[in-house]
């Protein structure tokens, strides 16, 4: 069953294709059905997929029946399966915010949210470096369109900046492949793993160029310092649901450095083994340090949760630095919680910012959130999963971190940091909790009306079932003045990710084991691509 | 042969830095174009500079032009013209938006020029 690693990215082509085809001829409605349908068979083949990955191991896809040095392969691990559930869901999960109103705007809101999908899970199976940048120009092209959607004076001008960093940064990453292939001939990952270890002495130094000049590139897209700098600005300008769907952007960064670390410059690199973890365990631990300031001298709540992702990048890649099999295993699974916490706040901010007025998320006293008791304790429930309060999972992934880094020469310095700035971001959200919720006017703001009108509220009740989340009773009754509801249900559902998180802990940290385990054992991965039975 | 290619791939890169670090969106635009040809150039030279030779392995000739260069290099020229149109179109948009061409959206004239 090879060919089932082709079907998450055949899916979202075929949805782009579909939607743009029919954007002036179907109705928004309909368009919105289709999208969430393709969303939804999405994510069911991604399940496919797991199942398959985990019973079989790694399945490899030759694309157009060329063996593999030749052709493309695209690879399916539990890494590129674990981050294709990740996104599949999170997608899931923002389209049914993004439908509420957020996708009026421009025809190719749909389009690009497919085509964006399109380049993530690419990203994520593709097993040729030179066809990784080609899936990043795809997704990074998608994500142009969807930061600028909605349009404005904001928008625009920290879109222009993110769109000539990442410009620049395809420059570097094609000069980094081109090196790669001059030296070692080659560019398929698991043959460039191969080749690596019998590097001629005298090319050492340019190979070892080209990797840090691809962990450059990487770390710019998953925003390490000091590369980080269009992240706060573009995600806390640009509208909501393409804010929540980024939290996934910058893991595309850090699993294209795991990926490289363990599988080219890993254990067995010969000359150049471990080329990244000493680079990226100080950036990792300064990265973490910078955002929690940024996330208390924040002056938005969007800002200062586009700082929390930083946060959650720098921890991850601190995880991911040990480059030990706990440390990974503990990186991928604080990696799903941050991202969905993170999206979830995102969420949350604007439901909270529409409820404010011409405040918007601005963190000065205002007038109360309407529905504050609900608003408020879903703000409360967020900060605690992503501070990394017990009981919950980012808990959890810490306290994984953490134990994986005892007995590491890195010890002093991961607790440290991970923990004061622990400390840090708890008194930030605190302070944005008691200005937006406690020091709030008695007055509630009366210009707010849910956006929707009631034929598409019916229409995303029904679509919220489809895609198994349980508010879906309470979407047709929102009232004026209750909670919003419908725009709380895709909230409450990534936060339900997350609790789902904590109750299946032990089968998701097995998994993750599992995952740490072949990303340690290279061999299998090479074997998988290059040796086995290619397909013929 | 070789010194020529990499003093041109070098001083496209050189100005192409230096017109992507302006304040304007037009030099940075041109800067970008500029980056992205050096990286073509450099990619057509990963496959070793060789005169005469069939890009097809046949037992007749003596050796052959390494045909993946040229893919990839068609393949970047076709990216890099696409992100082009984009961030041109992105500019006129920024100067319509923002009333002027600054990187920043000022009007002061910025002080990095």
């Amino acid at each position: 069953m090879n060919q089932a690693v082709i079907v998450p990215l055949l899916l979202p082509l075929a949805a782009a294709i579909l939607l743009l085809l029919t954007r002036r001829r179907v109705s928004l409605r309909v368009r919105r059905g289709l999208n969430l349908t393709a969303v939804a068979l999405e994510l069911a083949a991604v399940l496919w997929l797991l199942v398959l990955v985990s019973g079989q191991g790694i399945l490899v896809y030759q694309v157009g029946n060329w063996p593999a040095p030749y052709g493309i392969s695209l690879v399916a691990d539990r890494l590129a399966v674990w981050m294709l559930l990740i996104t599949a869901l999170l997608a899931g999960f923002t389209l049914v915010y993004a439908v509420q109103g957020t996708d009026s705007g421009s025809r190719h809101f749909h389009p690009l949210f497919q085509l964006q999908l399109f380049g993530l899970n690419g990203a994520f199976l593709t097993g040729d470096i030179f066809n990784l940048f080609v899936f990043f120009e795809v997704l990074l092209l998608a994500s142009y369109g969807l930061l600028l959607h909605g349009g404005g004076r904001e928008r625009v001008r920290t879109g222009l900046h993110f769109v000539v960093v990442n410009l620049a940064g395809s420059t570097l990453f094609l000069f980094a492949v081109g090196t790669l292939y001059a030296i070692l001939g080659t560019l398929n990952m698991a043959d460039l793993a191969v080749k690596v270890r019998e590097t001629a002495p005298a090319d050492v130094g340019l190979v070892r160029a080209a990797g840090l000049l691809l962990f450059t590139v990487f770390a710019l897209k998953a925003a390490l310092v000091p590369l980080y700098l269009w992240l706060p600005a573009a995600y806390a300008s640009t509208s909501a649901p393409v804010a929540a769907l980024f939290a996934i952007m910058t893991k595309v960064g850090a699993y294209a450095i795991l990926r490289v670390e363990t599988l080219i410059f890993g254990d067995e690199g010969g000359p150049l083994a471990h080329l990244i973890e000493p680079v990226a365990l100080p950036l990792a631990l300064f990265t973490i340090a910078l955002a929690a300031l940024g996330a208390l001298a924040a002056h938005g709540l969007r800002r200062q949760v586009a700082y929390l992702v930083l946060l959650s990048v720098g921890t991850l890649l601190t995880a991911f630095a040990l480059g030990t099999p706990a440390g990974i295993a503990a990186g991928l699974y604080y990696l799903p919680h941050s991202t969905f916490a993170a999206a979830a706040l995102f969420l949350l901010a604007d439901v909270i910012a529409r409820g404010r007025g011409a405040l918007r998320d601005r963190l000065d006293p205002g007038p109360a959130v309407p529905a504050a008791p609900v608003v408020g304790g879903l703000f409360f429930l967020l900060a605690v999963l992503i501070a990394g309060l017990p009981p919950l999972s980012g808990f959890l992934g810490k306290w994984m971190l953490l134990r994986a880094a005892l007995g590491q020469p890195a010890m002093t310095w991961v607790f440290a940091v991970v923990l004061s700035t622990g400390l840090l971001s708890i008194v930030a959200l605190a302070r944005s909790g008691s200005l937006l919720f406690y020091r709030a006017g008695g007055t509630v703001w009366r210009g707010f009306l849910p956006q929707p009108s009631l034929a598409s509220a019916s229409l995303t009740g029904q679509d919220v079932c489809l895609l198994g989340s349980e508010r879906s009773d309470s979407a047709d009754t929102a009232a004026a003045s209750g909670p919003d509801w419908q725009r709380l249900a895709p909230v409450l559902g990534l936060a339900g990710l997350c609790l789902a998180l904590v109750v299946a802990a032990g089968p998701a940290t097995d998994f993750t084991a599992a995952t740490a385990d072949t990303l340690m054992h290279p061999a299998r991965y090479i074997q998988a691509v290059l040796g086995g039975p290619a397909e013929s | 042969m070789e010194a020529l290619l990499a003093g041109i791939i070098a001083s496209l890169t050189g100005c192409g830095v230096y017109l992507l670090l302006r304040a304007y969106t037009f030099p940075v635009v041109l800067g970008l174009t500029l980056l992205s040809y050096a990286v073509n150039l450099f990619l057509f030279a990963t496959g070793r500079l060789t005169v005469g030779q069939p890009a097809v392995i046949s037992d007749q000739a003596m050796g052959y032009a390494d045909p993946l260069p040229q893919a990839l290099v068609l393949t970047a020229i076709v990216i890099a013209f696409g992100m082009t149109a984009f961030v041109i179109m992105l500019a006129l948009k920024a100067r319509a938006e923002l009333g002027n061409d600054h990187v920043d959206g000022r009007d002061d004239g910025g002080q990095g020029t």
